[in-house]
C-alpha cells in the first residue's frame, strides 16, 4: 500500500497500577491502518484489545491507567501528550468508537434523534432543521426502517441490534477518518450479527473510511478485515493480510487458535485440537516467550528471550517468534 | 428399550402482572409445546437466538421451574407430578452445568467442598468415601488432587468450569443439562472443556441436553439438534443432516449467518428482517412468517403441522408449510 496510514500507532505501551502491582495491558504494539482498510485486533480475552483501541481515542482511564511510551499519529498529527480538550474535538470529529454494549454511548433520557442532533449540531454547525434531516438520512443508512418514526424514540424502545446501529450512525455522524469498533457485535445474536457486519462493511466502502475492529471472533475478521493482528498476552503474536493470516498462519499461537475451531459443516464427531494450558498472568509472566508454555515449538532460547516483531512497519507480515511454521 | 427422557408437549409459561391489583395481564410463553426424546448416552442440542426458551425448556425439564403442562419421562418416571421427595431422589439422575462458571461455583467452598456437597445431600458413602470420589472425579475432569483445597477465584474460567462438571459428575448422572457451558470460555480453552464433555459422553454414557448459540459448537457435540424459535422446535434432525440440508427457512437463515473463519469461503448470506417477536405476543400462524423469506399466505394464519420428512430411517421433523 503506497498512500500515507491515517493511523499509525508505534511501540505503544500502557499501564494499570493495580493493588498487586503495575500490569503492563499493552506491550510495545505497531500497526498502520490505512484509507478504506479495516485491520482486525484479535485475541483472547484480557490480551490488551480494547486497551489499544481506548489508547487510540485517548480513552484510557487516568489514573490507574497511562500510555507509559510509544506513538500513536492520525493522518499525521501525534495523539500522545495532547491535552484532553483537544482529544475531545478530535473524538468527536475525526475519529470515533463503538463499543461492544451499545448503551454506554447512548443517553437513557434523550432520544435518539436528540442525541444524533446534538452531535450534527455541535461538529458540523447544522441548524436544527438541518440536523433532523441529516440525523434521519443516517438512520436510513444504518438500514433502520421507518427512520424518520424511529427517531423520535428512546433508546430503551429499540432492540439491541437497532441500538448498535444507532450507536453507528452516531459514529458516522462527523464523517471520521477512522473508527475503532470494540466487539461491535458480541453481544447481538447471530442474525443480527450478521446484518450489523454487512451494514459495517457496506458503510466502510461507502465512507472510505479507516476502521479498526476488534473481535474474540476468528470468523468476523475473516469476513470483514482485510488484514489483522493477533494479539497474546499484550503483544502483536502476528500481523499479516486475511488469506495468508488465515491459509498459513507462521506464529504457533494463530495456527493452534485455527486448528481449536469447532467450524461448521466440516464437524465429525472427533476431538478438537486444543492449545494446552492457559493464558499466563500479566503479573506474573515468564521471563521468554509468554507463549511458550503452551507451545509445541519452544526451545529453550524461547524460554530466556523475548521474540520481537519480525521486519518492519513496511513488511506485508510479521510474526513474533524464533520458529515459526 | 425406553428412551432415557422424553418430553411431550412441554410449556411453560411466565405470568406478567400489571395495573393497580398487580393482575395478570399477559404470558410471556417462554417454552410453548416441546416434544422430544433423547437416547441414553447421547447428546441433543438445542440452538436458537436469545430469549428463544433454551435456558427455559432445560429448567422446566429438570423440574427446576415447574411447567406449565405437559410431560417429561425420565427413565420412565413422570416428573411434572412428582412430590417433593421423589423428585429429590430422582435429581440424582439428573444434573446441570451453567454458563458462568464463575457465579454457579460457591466463592467460599473449596474445591473439595464444592464437589462433595451433592454426596452429602444425598447422604451417599463414608467420609471415607466421599474423599476417595472427590479425588476420582478431579481426575476424570483433568485436574489434580492439589488443587482440593483451593478456592474457585484461584482458577481460570476453564479450570472452574471442569469444577463444575465433577460435581455434576458426582452422583453418575443419566442426564446432563449444559447451558452454555462453554460460551464464557476464550476459544483456546474452549475446545479443552469440549473435548472433556465429548469424552464424559463416550466414556460414561451420560447424555447430554447441550444448549448454546454457538452454532458450530453445537454440531461438534450433538447427535441430533433441535432449533428453537419463540418457545417451539421447529426443526429436529440428527446433527449431520440439519447442518447439511436443513429444511427450515429459519434454520437455514441461522446456518448462513454463522461467520465462517475462512476468508476463502463467501458466506451465501440470508440477511432476516426485523428482530424476534415477544413471546408475550407470538404471531399467529408460524411463529416465524413475519421474517420468513419463503412466506406464504396460509402462513399468516395457520399454524404449520410438524412433519417427517426424513429419509432413510432417521428422524427429521420440521414444522413449516412448505414441508406439510
Ligand atoms: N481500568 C483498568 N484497571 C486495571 N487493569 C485494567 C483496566 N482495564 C484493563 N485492564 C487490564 O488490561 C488487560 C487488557 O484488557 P483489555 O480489556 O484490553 O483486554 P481485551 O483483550 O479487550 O479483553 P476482553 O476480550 O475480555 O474485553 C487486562 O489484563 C485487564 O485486566
Ligand atoms: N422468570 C421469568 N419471568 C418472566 N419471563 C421470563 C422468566 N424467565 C424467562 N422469561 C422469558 O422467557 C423467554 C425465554 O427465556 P430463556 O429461556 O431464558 O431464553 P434463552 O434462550 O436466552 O435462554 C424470554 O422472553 C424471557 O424473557
Ligand atoms: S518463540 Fe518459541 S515459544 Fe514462542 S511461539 Fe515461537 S517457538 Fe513458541
Ligand atoms: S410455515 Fe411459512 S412462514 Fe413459517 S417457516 Fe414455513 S414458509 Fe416460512
Ligand atoms: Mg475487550
Ligand atoms: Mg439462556
Amino acid at each position: 500500500m503506497s498512500a500515507e496510514p491515517i493511523l499509525s500507532v508505534r511501540d505503544l505501551v500502557v499501564e494499570f497500577r493495580t493493588e498487586h502491582g503495575v500490569v503492563r495491558a499493552v506491550d510495545r504494539v505497531s500497526f498502520d491502518v490505512f484509507p478504506n482498510e479495516t485491520v482486525g485486533l484479535v485475541g483472547e480475552s484480557g490480551c490488551g484489545k480494547t486497551v489499544t483501541g481506548l489508547a487510540i481515542l485517548g480513552l484510557i482511564p487516568s489514573p490507574p491507567g497511562r500510555i507509559a511510551s510509544g506513538s500513536i499519529r492520525l493522518a499525521g498529527r501525534e495523539l500522545v501528550g495532547l491535552p484532553e480538550s483537544e482529544l475531545r474535538q478530535l473524538r468527536g470529529r475525526d475519529m470515533a468508537m463503538v463499543f461492544q454494549e451499545p448503551m454506554t454511548a447512548l443517553n437513557p433520557v434523550f432520544t435518539v434523534g436528540n442525541q444524533m442532533m446534538d452531535i450534527l449540531r455541535r461538529y458540523k454547525g447544522l441548524s436544527r432543521s438541518q440536523a433532523r434531516a441529516a440525523a434521519i438520512e443516517l438512520l436510513a443508512k444504518v438500514g433502520i426502517p421507518a427512520p424518520a418514526q424511529r427517531i423520535d424514540e428512546y433508546p430503551h424502545q429499540l432492540s439491541g441490534g437497532m441500538r448498535q446501529r444507532v450507536v453507528i450512525a452516531m459514529a458516522l455522524s462527523c464523517d471520521p477518518k477512522l473508527i475503532v469498533a470494540d466487539e461491535p457485535t458480541t453481544a447481538l445474536d447471530v442474525t443480527t450479527q450478521a446484518q450489523v457486519l454487512e451494514q459495517i462493511v457496506r458503510l466502510q466502502q461507502e465512507f472510505r473510511m479507516a476502521m479498526v475492529l476488534v473481535t474474540h471472533d476468528l470468523g468476523v475478521v475473516a469476513e470483514t478485515c482485510q488484514r489483522a493482528l493477533v494479539m497474546y498476552c499484550g503483544r502483536v503474536a502476528e500481523q499479516a493480510d486475511i488469506g495468508p493470516l488465515f491459509a498459513h498462519p507462521r506464529h504457533p499461537y494463530t495456527a493452534g487458535l485455527l486448528r481449536s475451531l469447532p467450524r461448521v459443516g466440516e464437524a465429525e464427531k472427533q476431538d478438537l485440537a486444543v492449545i494446552p494450558g492457559m493464558v499466563p498472568d500479566l503479573l506474573d509472566l515468564p521471563a521468554g516467550c509468554r507463549f511458550a508454555e503452551r507451545c509445541p515449538r519452544r526451545d529453550a532460547r524461547c524460554d530466556g528471550e523475548l521474540p520481537d516483531l519480525d521486519g518492519d512497519a513496511a513488511s506485508p507480515a510479521r510474526v513474533a517468534c524464533f520458529h515459526p511454521l | 428399550m425406553t428412551p432415557l427422557l422424553e418430553v411431550r408437549n412441554l410449556k411453560k409459561h411466565f405470568p406478567v402482572r400489571g395495573g393497580l391489583l398487580r393482575r395478570i395481564v399477559a404470558q410471556v410463553r417462554a417454552v410453548d409445546g416441546v416434544s422430544f426424546t433423547l437416547e441414553v448416552g447421547k447428546t441433543l442440542g438445542l440452538v436458537g437466538e436469545s430469549g428463544c426458551g433454551k435456558s427455559t425448556l432445560g429448567r422446566a425439564i429438570l423440574q427446576l421451574q415447574r411447567p406449565t403442562s405437559g410431560e417429561v419421562l425420565l427413565q420412565g418416571t413422570e416428573l411434572t407430578t412428582l412430590d417433593r421427595k421423589r423428585l429429590h431422589a430422582m435429581r440424582r439422575s439428573m444434573q446441570i452445568i451453567f454458563q458462568d462458571p464463575y457465579a454457579s461455583l460457591s466463592p467460599r467452598r473449596t474445591v473439595a467442598q464444592t464437589i462433595r456437597e451433592p454426596l452429602e445431600v444425598h447422604g451417599i458413602g463414608t467420609p471415607a468415601e466421599r474423599e476417595q470420589r472427590v479425588e476420582e472425579l478431579l481426575g476424570v475432569v483433568g485436574m489434580r488432587t492439589a488443587v482440593l483445597d483451593r478456592y474457585p477465584h484461584e482458577f481460570s474460567g476453564g479450570q472452574r468450569q471442569r469444577i463444575g462438571i465433577a460435581r455434576a459428575l458426582a452422583l453418575d448422572p443419566k442426564l446432563i443439562v449444559a447451558d452454555e457451558p462453554v460460551s464464557a470460555l476464550d476459544v483456546s480453552v474452549r475446545a479443552q472443556v469440549l473435548n472433556l464433555i465429548a469424552r464424559l459422553q463416550r466414556e460414561m454414557g451420560i447424555a447430554f441436553l447441550f444448549i448454546s448459540h454457538d452454532l458450530s459448537v453445537v454440531e461438534h457435540v450433538s447427535d441430533q439438534v433441535g432449533v428453537m424459535y419463540l418457545g417451539r422446535i421447529v426443526e429436529l434432525a440428527p446433527a449431520r443432516e440439519l447442518y447439511r440440508q436443513p429444511r427450515h427457512p429459519y434454520t437455514e437463515a441461522l446456518l448462513s449467518a454463522v461467520p465462517v473463519p475462512d476468508p476463502t469461503r463467501k458466506a451465501r448470506r440470508i440477511v432476516l428482517g426485523g428482530d424476534v417477536p415477544s413471546p408475550m405476543n407470538p404471531p399467529p400462524g408460524c411463529p416465524f412468517h413475519l421474517r420468513c423469506p419463503k412466506v406464504m399466505d396460509i402462513c399468516r394464519s395457520v399454524p404449520p403441522p410438524v412433519v417427517e420428512v426424513g429419509a432413510g430411517g432417521a428422524s427429521h421433523q420440521v414444522a413449516c408449510h412448505l414441508h406439510a
